[in-house]
């Protein structure tokens, strides 16, 4: 079996593995961390979305194997329930969630947004979190969670982003 | 779901990759951004006994412009081309492509040469490599060959490509008068209807003009007798622009599914190419 190196929300793991073992399996099921959902599991909801190396992807829709060297963020390395990241403040605030099933997935690919575009327009907003589906909310409240979310980080030089801690842009 | 076991390699020249596949044969799939190739693992539609991965081989990445052509590296990501200043300058119609694509997870993975090699009737960029008339450079164990974008697809899921070559890149004339524009299914995204132009102009009357139709038949097409009624015309003048785009789909046998059926995807075609003229005599 493959032996990958792999850093998740900042603490390094080294991890035989299946070939076949998808990402979010890795993180979920041999990692713990439960907060990366599985929605559909045929790369349409984003649920599954974590950052890899900055970049949001749906972990669903990639082999672990594929990970290996790689730095990777879920909601769990976001925030903790004690110390929320702005973005988790805002989506509370502003009722950005219901159910919460796609929540953790909005709010690692709204993170990814604000770390391209500090100051997004509505529609903006709405085209950075297109890959990922809500069955609750109607969205509206998102995206005013999300816009909520940029003013406080435009505002709070001491506390930007946990994406920043993170290089930006993949390998090309 | 979970795909049928498999091998998995990493090889990090693409000789190393030519022996490999040379050693598997048809169990071997080559592995890019994953982004068509996964999901079909997941529903076991693909079964490769052996993946080989082109993420470490180093070369394969980039965005080049040198003496008015533009090469592009096979493993770039559609978020690259969707985020690059030069495309946008050299060749807004596969700027415009890349940002249609999918959505940011889908652009963050997948890349350009995995979206033309997998030959999907529905590629944003087979379009678009149309209109740009673009040459493919294709390597195998015996060397490196060149083919015309028109030749290389084939068919649905079909291209020219044998299972033990690589599509290296992709090359093309800069062509600031260009523009995509989309006609996206609702739920998936993928285009009912994309349409590609790239223009030369002759003051405010097209001089000549390229018209690349994804989305439409079982591969994307040029729309030839469009592109000859578009000579001459000024496309300010609506009555003449929409006169010389209208049966672009005509000689095609147009793909129908609920969202779409052929007549109203023939008509959304005519449309879409006229939009797309208009789109790319404004730069
Ligand atoms: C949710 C979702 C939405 C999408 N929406 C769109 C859309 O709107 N428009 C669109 O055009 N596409 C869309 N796609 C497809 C996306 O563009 C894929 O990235 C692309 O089709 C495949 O590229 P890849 O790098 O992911 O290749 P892979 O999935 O890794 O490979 C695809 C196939 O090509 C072969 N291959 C890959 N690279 C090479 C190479 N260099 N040489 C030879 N063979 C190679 C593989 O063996 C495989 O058979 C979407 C995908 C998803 C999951
Ligand atoms: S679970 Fe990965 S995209 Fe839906
Ligand atoms: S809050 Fe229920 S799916 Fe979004």
């Amino acid at each position: 079996m493959p032996q990958i190196e792999i850093d998740v929300n900042g603490a390094h793991h080294s991890v035989p593995v299946e070939p076949r073992l998808l990402l979010v399996h890795l993180l979920r099921d041999k990692l713990e961390l439960t907060g990366t959902h599985v929605g559909c599991d045929t790369s349409s909801c984003g649920a599954c979305t974590v950052l890899l190396n900055g970049e949001s992807v749906k972990s669903c829709t990639m082999f672990a194997v594929q990970a290996d060297g790689s730095a990777v963020i879920t909601i769990e390395g976001i925030g903790a329930s004690d110390a929320l990241h702005p973005m988790q403040e805002a989506f509370w605030k502003m009722h950005g969630l219901q159910c919460g099933y796609c929540t953790p997935g909005m709010i690692v690919s709204a993170v990814d947004l604000l770390r391209r575009n500090p100051d997004p327009s509505d529609d903006e907003i709405r085209a950075g979190i297109e890959g990922n589906l809500c069955r609750c909310t109607g969205y509206e409240n998102i995206i005013r969670a999300v816009r909520s979310a940029a003013a406080a980080l435009r505002n709070d030089e001491s506390r930007h982003s946990v994406a920043e801690l993170l290089p930006v842009g993949g390998s090309n | 779901m979970i795909p049928t076991k498999f091998e998995y390699a990493k090889p990090s020249s693409l000789d190393e990759a030519f022996a490999l596949l040379a050693e598997h044969g048809p169990d071997a799939k080559l592995l890019a951004g994953g982004h068509s190739l996964i999901p079909m693992m997941k529903l076991r539609l693909a079964e490769p006994e052996m993946l080989i991965d082109l993420a470490g081989i180093p070369g394969l990445t980039g965005i080049t412009v040198r003496d008015g052509r533009v090469s592009i590296g096979a493993m770039t990501k559609h978020a690259t081309l969707a985020a690059s200043e030069e495309l946008r300058q050299h060749a807004p119609v596969l700027f415009e492509a890349a940002n249609a694509l999918g959505d940011p997870q889908v652009r963050n993975r997948g890349t350009i040469g995995g979206a033309l090699a997998n030959g999907d009737p529905g590629c944003d960029y087979a379009a678009v490599m149309l209109a740009l008339d673009a040459t493919f450079t294709v390597a195998g164990k015996g060397g490196t060959r060149e083919e015309a974008a028109s030749s290389f697809m084939v068919g649905m899921f079909e291209t020219t490509l044998s299972p033990e070559e690589v599509l290296v890149g992709v090359s093309f004339a800069a062509a600031p008068a260009s523009a995509y524009v989309k006609y996206a299914h609702p739920a998936s995204g993928y285009p009912l209807v994309g349409a590609a132009v790239v223009l030369s102009m002759n003051g405010d009357a097209i001089s000549e003009a390229r018209v690349g139709v994804t989305g439409v038949g079982d591969h994307a097409f040029r729309a030839g007798s469009v592109e000859k009624a578009l000579a001459g015309v000024r496309p300010s003048d609506r009555t003449a622009l929409e006169g010389a785009c209208a049966g672009s789909a005509a000689g095609v046998d147009v793909r129908s599914e609920p969202a779409a059926g052929a007549g109203y995807r023939s008509a959304m075609c005519d449309v879409y190419v006229s939009r797309a003229v208009l789109a790319a005599t404004r730069g």
